[in-house]
């Protein structure tokens, strides 16, 4: 068994009083695609910031056995846990090829920071080959379509190294041929990774989730398969309403 | 690789100016006082570094402009005293004796570091400080302005150390050579233009460096740069300091062209001086914050010599038209009409 997976035990976030994510404990293995659904306020996005070290959580929250928790964000970053955002936040001013640039570089030292790039790094080059955008590579980020920024995005990813990738609301604002093309990608960004998407979208959950959690007030209502989730009639009950249960 | 010859010739352009045209069909009045401004130039450069580039709206060079101007004003006022002599000040309203924290400046090897050190010293506790906090935006310019604020009022109050609102003054020589001398006020010109090209070398290079990138990604979007691995706290202080050194150096080759500190130069209205030719040259260019530095602080002499209260309608006018007009400087005039003849 590999200890390369994320493992959620207890994990506790609470507002001024305001409980938002509530004893959540989940496991996500390398190679799976794992979709995280809830209704609005459930605690997915807080969940994810928990992780990552945003706001502050109690519980435990492990990768490869080293503790995230009440680590600085750069610091788990550095961990190998990457993540996206609901509105694509790259450096918009940059172009593609200094946006992935940037990602791949927070290991380096004060003497190559301080030097010209003088060639793309291989890295670079290979992301810029599997989010499809090697003809943009110099083409400022702040002009791309919103689907060719989520790509760049989950391209940043890639090239920070990141084991475990947490992505908030990728498809949100897409066409359905866009959704396609980013299932696809995140079907074989995941081989290597674990990834844990946060989603709205119940067609694309359908189509590329490997295996469901789904949050309902802070805790986990249930988990499986695709099938397993929609056959559960808690998850019926509270988010999937009668006319999703036929799909 | 357009962009980087155009900035080669705009740089050659602006060494020949300075060192070749401006030393030819110049006064010797008019030399020194466009040696005042490439001081100016010099801290101008440094701003669009921290401004234009790392986001810090730093209203309080005048602080670390200062500490680089009384380091080198106390050296030249101990070598006029000479080597165990006591400055002309300190025997009017001290006690006649040089204080401890004076002697130090008595060698030059230490005065020239300590211009570097001193300012880079006090922006790199500042920047761990306030950085690290994650104080920015409105709540560091305020921070930066109170400080030059604070700075100019303890320097008012060191009468007897450091001459109070008189300043220091009155220097005679600088490293030995006559301050009278008209070849080395000359000389002076020269060495204030020659390191303001040398920082501008500095700039650029950092500009087209990882580094440079990766400042303006922390300048846009902070927090995403967190989550990248970096703390942001780091890319920024490293700006600031870089900016505080050359504020420094500013003010100690300020001090024997002037031939005079004092906390007038240093507090908040030169704080803000110091950014509107930043402002209304293009704070994110390569050239735009020292040429707009010089060309404002030649205006306003110029225009004073003419027309004696007219000048702060003209800034306030000028500072309105650019900010409506082209937020990002004069500099940038350039590209927007490249721009639009392509859309066109």
């Amino acid at each position: 068994m590999k200890s390369d997976y994320l493992e959620l035990t207890d994990v506790r976030v609470t507002f001024d009083g305001f409980v938002a994510v509530d004893g959540v404990t989940m496991t996500v293995l390398q190679g799976d695609l794992r979709f995280l659904i809830g209704p609005n306020g459930a605690g997915k996005t807080t969940l994810v910031d928990a992780i990552t070290g945003l706001v502050p959580a109690t519980g435990s929250a492990t990768f490869g056995r080293t503790e995230l928790l009440n680590r600085k964000v750069h610091r788990i970053a550095r961990l190998g846990v990457g993540r996206t955002f609901q509105t694509a936040s790259v450096f918009e001013e940059l172009t593609v090829l200094q946006n992935l640039d940037i990602a791949a570089g927070s290991g380096r030292g004060p003497l190559t920071m301080l030097r010209k790039r003088s060639s793309t790094p291989p890295e670079v080059e290979a992301a810029l080959e599997v989010i499809g955008l090697t003809d943009l590579r110099d083409r400022q980020a702040g002009v791309l379509a919103h689907g060719q920024k989520q790509w760049l995005e989950i391209g940043m990813l890639l090239v920070q190294d990141s084991k475990v990738l947490l992505l908030d609301e990728p498809v949100a604002g897409m066409s359905a041929e866009e959704r396609q093309q980013t299932g696809e990608l995140l079907q074989r960004v995941g081989e290597n990774c674990t990834v844990v998407v946060v989603e709205h979208d119940m067609d694309f959950m359908r189509s590329f989730a490997t295996s469901v959690t789904v949050l309902h007030a802070g805790r986990v209502l249930s988990e499986g398969t695709v099938a397993q989730v929609q056959a559960d009639p808690k998850v019926q009950e509270v988010y999937l309403g009668r006319a999703e249960v036929e799909a | 690789m357009k962009g980087e010859y155009a900035k080669i010739a705009g740089f050659a352009a602006i060494a020949l100016a300075l060192l070749v045209l401006a030393p030819a069909v110049l006064s010797d009045f008019r030399l020194s006082l466009l040696g005042r401004f490439v001081c100016y130039a010099i801290v101008a450069v440094g701003i669009g570094l921290a401004w234009g580039r790392g986001g810090m709206l730093t209203l309080g060079q005048g602080v670390f402009f200062g500490l680089g101007a009384y380091v080198m004003a106390m050296h030249l006022k101990l070598s006029d005293a000479g080597p165990t002599g006591v400055p002309d000040f300190m025997k009017l309203y001290g006690s006649g004796v040089v204080p401890g924290w004076w002697e130090p400046f008595r060698n030059p090897v230490v005065t020239v570091l300590a211009i570097v050190l001193v300012p880079s010293l006090v922006a790199f506790g500042l920047g761990m400080a306030v950085f690290r906090r994650r104080v920015r935006g409105a709540y560091f310019a305020i921070l930066s302005q109170a400080l030059a604020a604070a700075f100019a009022i303890l320097l008012i109050g060191q009468q007897a150390t450091i001459g109070g609102t008189n300043g220091l003054n009155g220097f005679r020589s600088f490293f030995g050579f006559n301050l009278f001398d008209p070849v080395n006020k000359r000389m002076l010109f020269y060495i204030a233009a020659g390191t303001l090209l040398a920082m501008l070398l500095v700039v650029w290079q950092l500009y087209r460096s990882r580094y440079g990138e990766l400042l303006v990604a922390v300048r846009d979007q902070e927090e995403r740069v967190r989550f990248l691995g970096y703390d942001p706290a780091n890319v920024k202080i490293v700006a600031y300091v870089v900016a505080a050194a050359m504020a420094g150096v500013a003010g100690a080759l300020f001090v024997p062209i002037v031939g005079i500190i004092s906390p007038a130069a240093v507090g908040v209205v030169p704080s803000i001086a110091f950014l509107i030719g930043v402002a209304i040259g293009g704070r994110s260019t390569l050239f735009g914050p020292a040429l707009g530095a010089i060309a404002v602080a030649w205006a306003q002499t110029s225009l004073s010599e003419s027309f004696p209260s007219f000048w702060i309608y003209f800034q306030g006018a000028l500072f309105v038209l650019v900010v409506a007009f082209l937020p990002r400087g004069l500099s940038t005039v350039g590209s927007i009409l490249t721009r639009r003849r392509e859309s066109a």
